[in-house]
């Protein structure tokens, strides 16, 4: 038995380990793209602010850990899969055969059509290598436009602003985090970031980039609004899309990811998906999505390695979640935080504490979260969700003063 | 270390915070809380300055032990010219507000002038702030605690606060906090109304040191096994409360009965803590739930009751279905063996209604009673009660009675002035059964001899924590003393003063002195505070406390006259149990205590005593 | 053989000494606030829940870790936070569904209880036995006893 997994990242690499104890005598292959031992692109921005070095990073701190399990770490990019024959084609190398393949392989940032985004002084913030580039500009006082304030973009923002730079944030749609926040929360987020000193532009496009030489080696970014703005450095996170280009001519079902059923199984015999690459049972909608973020990422991995080496573990669904620090105020979403028709919602806005919580209920169950300034137990909202716990009289509690989600879990898990 | 060092001052009038360094050559000589308080507040306040007054204060404060893991370390004292008394007051409370306090960073706060409109003092850690709290005024303490965690969105901030009755003046309003605990007597919370103070709400998070942690831990721990292992407070408070005396004091002959008249109750039992015990017919189950602790305990006599839901207080009122503080014995007694009443469920609702509005049960139902003995009289009529027919042992009398007067409503603002006011109102001043204007608790003087000195000599009017000698004379605490003979009291009640004056400075129960002696509570200070704090300088520093609060009301304008008890437990001999036919012996024990006090004959500290003691 | 904590809210007077122990034991003072155990108290229904991680063998934070900072303690069954590893990215917090990982902003780590090394602190602080550290495999015989008192109890009313 060889199993092989396309991807290094943490649906990747969690995969491995999962079918290592699981099948401890067959073959595990593991096939990375890049230079590094397998790391984790979320800390990269704990790189930029100089609280890790690049080690920090590596999803495995033991030392020899893939070694020691016997999991094959190899260096190639996926060119096809021949499912027929069951081997994977990797560029300028041997083709990799397998008897059940993982395909994690993540997903990539895309570059909008905008003039000037191949210049000097451009980059993505994904790769290690990003980062080095980034670090050779973002210095203190220096002048950096980061384009996008999505999830993502706010993450870099963070680490952006620590260092001291300058900072600019220019997001095309009408508020900050739109796909993890509402109006309230978004408004509240860019308010707090403008008094943190980062000039925020919301409904504002960039047009196009343009070399200059006032100072040399800078740049000039045009936004929609006729401002000019001068950068060092610019930043582009405007958004992901799942790695799946490579799968094209296997038959793999495919939408914005590969699909996949509640055992990671994809549409071909003895192929699986896992992570950001995969679109997934959502538990929220009971459709299937890709949710690109860490703990799914991990759930996806494991479920996949049991379901390979032949355990039966069907998955209840990903919960869309996020948690987000943006320059120090901390926010966080679960599941379906906008709502559903008819459903209830409980909400309490303190503006001048910056602090937020909404709760999405159906019936008397919460079905989604939203919540700024509060870390404290703040995981008790995904278990709300996923537990699906009637609240019986908490929901009236809940709807007066939300703020008592703990209370209400314990209260009704632990009684 | 132990004590943060910091205070909070805090003026009314002019809606100025500011923080001070705390004096540290005073919390060397008072230790803290009821000592340092003190020592702050007779510094800074004139002793002839009418409490309701502007230039009175209030003092907010914890002791050094206040938020470690001593056990019962989370107590804070508010010390005022008391509302109902006009002497020095010093009310203690536990729950968990203290320990915020002192996370917050703060050893107390003193609020001084009064406020405009109604405000409410809010302090996270290092913010404090004053804010508006018109929206509040005129709803209760339970109201009030929620609509402020509410507002903050933060479910951990403490509360205390006052009610309806703090608001509209009833002489005897506590400061309640975390909806059931309270600095209960001698009229704080009236002060505090007074202020348009409506609440203090602290939110602190930094913690609390020890000056030596090895030793505190041992000392602490050896505290706790001590406190483990007394019958008192290892079993009988835990199992039963303080509810555990109603049985054994009614049977010692010391259970003031309908205004004192009596010194046994005959429905004593039905009112007990085995009665709280017992399964109700309506649904099985017992008044009481369970037993809870304040912050640090590990006695826990806290008792969370429900009232059975068929009683005609809640069955027609569901917010009051719930579980909340229970009967303890000293309210127990008030508002039922004063008053004749003996339906534990209405006795229970009265006491949630003293937590809920913010008042006194003890003065409550003492006050109670004597309005009953005025009405029997016919001294008052239903022309005064406005038609509540005021007969002992009417539990809708005092039902009714609990609700106006936590309201200041109808006759109930008269029950509001407490029983001298009222009493000398309709001509009959020697009904009042009280002290220095505030009412008894629970033990008689003519069955317990020594109780008859605590109250003539305390410092904040009759009270059994200032000095309880029922330890001695009915438990045999640390000795078994006769509580029928007065000799030898005299010496028992300066001493039990003395070392409770600490235990009420350091930050812990007085109950843990049912258990601990100074030998106890000597290391765990000693370990906890800079400085050397042996038995012998905890004994000084208790009798400098309490000379402080004598010399205060002495200037106040208190005499020796005012030393004294109603002439009725001084002529009219107990008529039941071990006692009958004993009168209070006052007058003999007095003389001997100035003495050893070195006082003069007529109660004042002598240049000697002043000096020996530092003041 | 491996104990666990054993929570039994029948006991608990809520009287916070756990808090105490287990503040002063991770942050060298008495913080409640710093606990990485907490009483919920109930206080319209007299209860108090005291409520910690439970080192729980699915491990949400563990497994969420992107930079494998949460390990597995083989002696004890915890799931130790190392403060060298963390970069204080929270993933973890919203990962478990029990909410008893949390972010401290003083130190921009995460904390949550990690057994004391095998002697919880909690436990020696609890004045009740309302927090006990028991054989894994006890907790669950008492669990099942307690059920079977229920049962019988039934049986005898009906």
């Amino acid at each position: 038995m060889t199993y092989v997994i396309i991807g290094a990242g943490p649906a990747g690499v969690t995969a491995a380990d999962t079918l290592r104890k699981a099948d401890p005598k067959a073959d595990i292959v593991m096939i990375g793209s890049e230079p590094e031992p397998p790391y984790s692109r979320m800390a990269i921005p704990y790189v930029l602010t100089g609280l890790i070095a690049e080690e920090g990073t590596y999803l495995r701190k033991e030392e020899g850990h893939y070694d020691k399990n016997a999991i094959q770490y190899r260096q190639g990019e996926a060119e096809s899969i021949d499912p027929k024959n069951k081997v994977v084609k990797l560029k300028g190398t041997d083709d990799q055969p397998y008897s059940k393949l993982l395909i994690a392989t993540g997903a990539s940032p895309v570059k909008p059509p905008i003039d000037g985004l191949d210049l000097k002084g451009v980059h993505h913030c994904w790769t290690l290598e990003d980062c080095r580039n980034i670090m050779k500009f973002a210095d203190k006082g220096a002048d950096v436009v980061l384009m996008g304030a999505g999830f993502i973009g706010c993450i870099i923002m963070e680490a952006l602003a620590e260092r001291g730079v300058n900072l600019t944030v220019v997001e095309a749609l009408d508020r900050m985090v739109p796909r993890m926040m509402n109006e309230a929360a978004g408004n509240m987020v860019k308010a707090w970031c403008e008094k943190q000193n980062v000039n925020v532009h919301t409904s504002t496009k960039v047009t196009k980039l343009e070399a200059s030489k006032d100072p040399e080696d800078t740049l000039v970014v045009d936004l929609d609004n006729g401002k000019q703005i001068p950068a060092h450095l610019v930043v582009v996170a405007t958004g992901v899309k799942s790695n799946i280009d490579f799968v094209d001519g296997a038959g793999l079902k495919t939408d914005q990811g590969i699909l996949v059923d509640e055992c990671m199984r994809t549409s071909v015999d003895d192929i699986y998906a896992a992570g950001d690459c995969a679109q997934g049972p959502d538990f929220s909608t009971g459709g299937w999505a890709v949710h690109a973020v860490q703990p799914t990422a991990v759930d996806h991995g494991r479920i996949a390695g049991l379901n390979m080496a032949g355990k039966s573990a069907p998955f209840k669904g990903s919960l869309n979640m996020n948690v987000l620090d943006t320059v120090g105020l901390i926010s966080a979403s679960f599941g379906k935080w906008d709502g559903i028709e008819g459903g209830d919602h409980a909400e309490v806005i303190d503006t001048e504490n910056f602090k937020y919580m909404r709760l999405e209920f159906d019936g008397d169950k919460i079905i989604g979260a939203l919540s700024l300034g509060r870390t404290d137990q703040i995981g008790v909202l995904r278990g709300l969700i996923q537990t699906e716990i009637a609240l019986g009289p908490w929901k009236e509690r809940l709807m007066e003063n939300p703020h008592l989600i703990a209370d209400a879990y314990v209260a009704c898990s632990q009684q | 270390m132990a004590w943060a060092k910091k205070l909070l001052r805090v003026n009314l009038t002019a809606g100025t915070i500011s923080e001070e360094a705390l004096n540290m050559d005073w919390a060397n000589k008072y230790l803290g809380q009821r000592g340092l308080a003190t020592k702050y507040f007779v510094e800074e306040v004139d002793p002839k300055v009418d409490p309701l007054s502007p230039d009175n204060k209030m003092i907010m404060a914890t002791g050094p032990l206040t938020g470690t893991c001593a056990s019962t370390a989370g107590r804070y004292s508010v010390i005022t010219k008391g509302a109902l008394t006009g002497a020095i007051a010093c009310s203690n409370s536990g729950g968990f507000f203290g320990n915020e306090m002192k996370n917050a960073g703060y050893d107390m706060v003193i609020f001084e002038g009064a406020s405009k409109t109604p405000v409410y003092l809010f302090i996270d850690n290092d913010n404090a702030q004053l804010i508006d709290a018109s929206d509040m005024w005129g709803t209760s303490v339970w109201d009030t605690e929620d609509k402020i965690k509410s507002d903050h969105q933060d479910p951990m901030i403490r509360v205390a606060s006052i009610g309806i009755s703090g608001e509209k003046g009833v002489k005897y309003a506590c400061v309640v906090n975390d909806y059931h605990r309270a600095a209960g007597r001698s009229g704080v919370g009236t002060v505090m109304g007074s202020k348009n103070l409506k609440a203090v709400a602290i939110r602190g998070t930094k913690g609390v040191t020890v000056k030596d942690p090895v030793r505190f831990f041992e000392a602490a721990n050896a505290g706790k096994a001590v406190l483990a292992g007394n019958p008192v407070t290892g079993e009988g408070l835990p199992a039963f409360g303080t509810q555990v005396l109603m049985n054994v004091i009614n049977e010692t002959g010391a259970l003031p009965s309908q205004n004192h008249r009596d010194v046994q109750f005959d429905g004593a039992h039905a009112i007990s803590a085995e009665a709280m015990a017992e399964p109700r017919e309506s649904d099985g189950k017992p008044n009481l739930v369970r037993n809870a602790a304040c912050f640090g305990c590990t006695i826990a006599c806290g008792r969370i009751s429900t009232i059975d839901r068929t009683h005609y207080t809640v069955a027609e009122r569901p917010e009051y279905q719930v579980a909340s503080g229970g009967l303890e014995y000293e309210a127990a007694w008030a508002l039922g063996a004063a008053t004749g009443v003996d339906d534990l469920d209405a006795l229970t609702f009265a006491n949630f209604i003293c937590n809920e509005q913010g008042y006194d049960p003890i003065s409550f139902g003492a006050t109670v009673g004597a309005a009953m003995e005025l009405y029997e009289i016919g001294a008052i009529t239903d022309k005064e009660t406005g038609g509540i027919e005021l007969k002992f042992g009417s539990a809708k009398a005092l039902t009714d009675l609990a609700e106006l007067t936590g309201k200041s409503e109808g006759f109930g603002a008269e029950i509001g002035l407490g029983s001298k006011l009222l009493c000398e109102k309709y001509g009959h001043g020697e009904l009042s059964m009280s002290v220095k204007g505030q009412e008894f608790p629970a033990y008689d003087s003519r069955g317990i001899q020594g109780m008859g000195l605590t109250y003539a000599t305390s410092n904040r009017g009759a009270c059994h924590l200032r000095s309880y000698t029922v330890a001695s004379e009915v438990l045999g605490i640390p000795e078994k003393t006769d509580p029928l003979v007065h000799e030898g009291k005299a010496g028992l009640v300066k001493a039990f003063q003395d070392a409770t004056a600490v235990f009420d400075s350091a930050g812990i129960c007085v109950f843990t002195s049912f258990a601990w002696s100074l030998e106890d509570v000597a290391p765990q200070i000693d370990a906890a505070c800079e400085g050397d704090w042996s038995v012998e300088t905890l004994l000084e520093v208790g009798e400098r406390i309490w000379n402080l609060e004598r010399n205060f009301n002495n200037a106040a304008g208190f005499t020796a006259a005012d030393d004294k008890l109603p002439e009725r437990l001084m002529k009219d001999a107990a008529k039941t149990g071990p006692a009958k036919g004993l009168t209070s012996q006052l007058d003999k024990m007095l003389p001997e205590y100035y003495q050893l006090r070195g006082w003069t004959a007529d109660g004042v500290p002598t240049n000697e005593t002043l000096g020996r003691l530092g003041l | 053989m491996q104990k666990s904590l054993s929570i039994d809210p029948d006991k608990c007077t809520g009287c916070l000494q756990c808090e105490l122990a287990c503040s002063y034991d991770n942050e060298n003072a008495f913080n409640p606030a710093k606990s990485r155990i907490k009483i919920f108290t109930f206080h319209d229904k007299g209860r108090f829940v005291p409520y910690t991680c439970t080192q729980c063998y699915e491990a949400w934070c563990m497994h969420a870790c992107p930079v494998d900072a949460i390990t597995l303690d083989k002696g004890t069954g915890a799931k130790i936070v190392h403060d060298n590893l963390c970069v204080g990215c929270k993933v973890c917090t919203i990962a478990c569904p029990f909410g008893t990982i949390n972010y401290n902003a003083d130190t921009g780590k995460v904390i949550k209880c990690d057994l004391c090394e095998g002697e919880p602190e909690c436990a020696k602080a609890c004045p009740t036995d309302a927090i006990t550290y028991v054989d894994a495999n006890w907790t669950g015989l008492e669990k099942m006893r307690a059920w079977a008192e229920k049962t019988d109890a039934g049986q005898a009313s009906a």
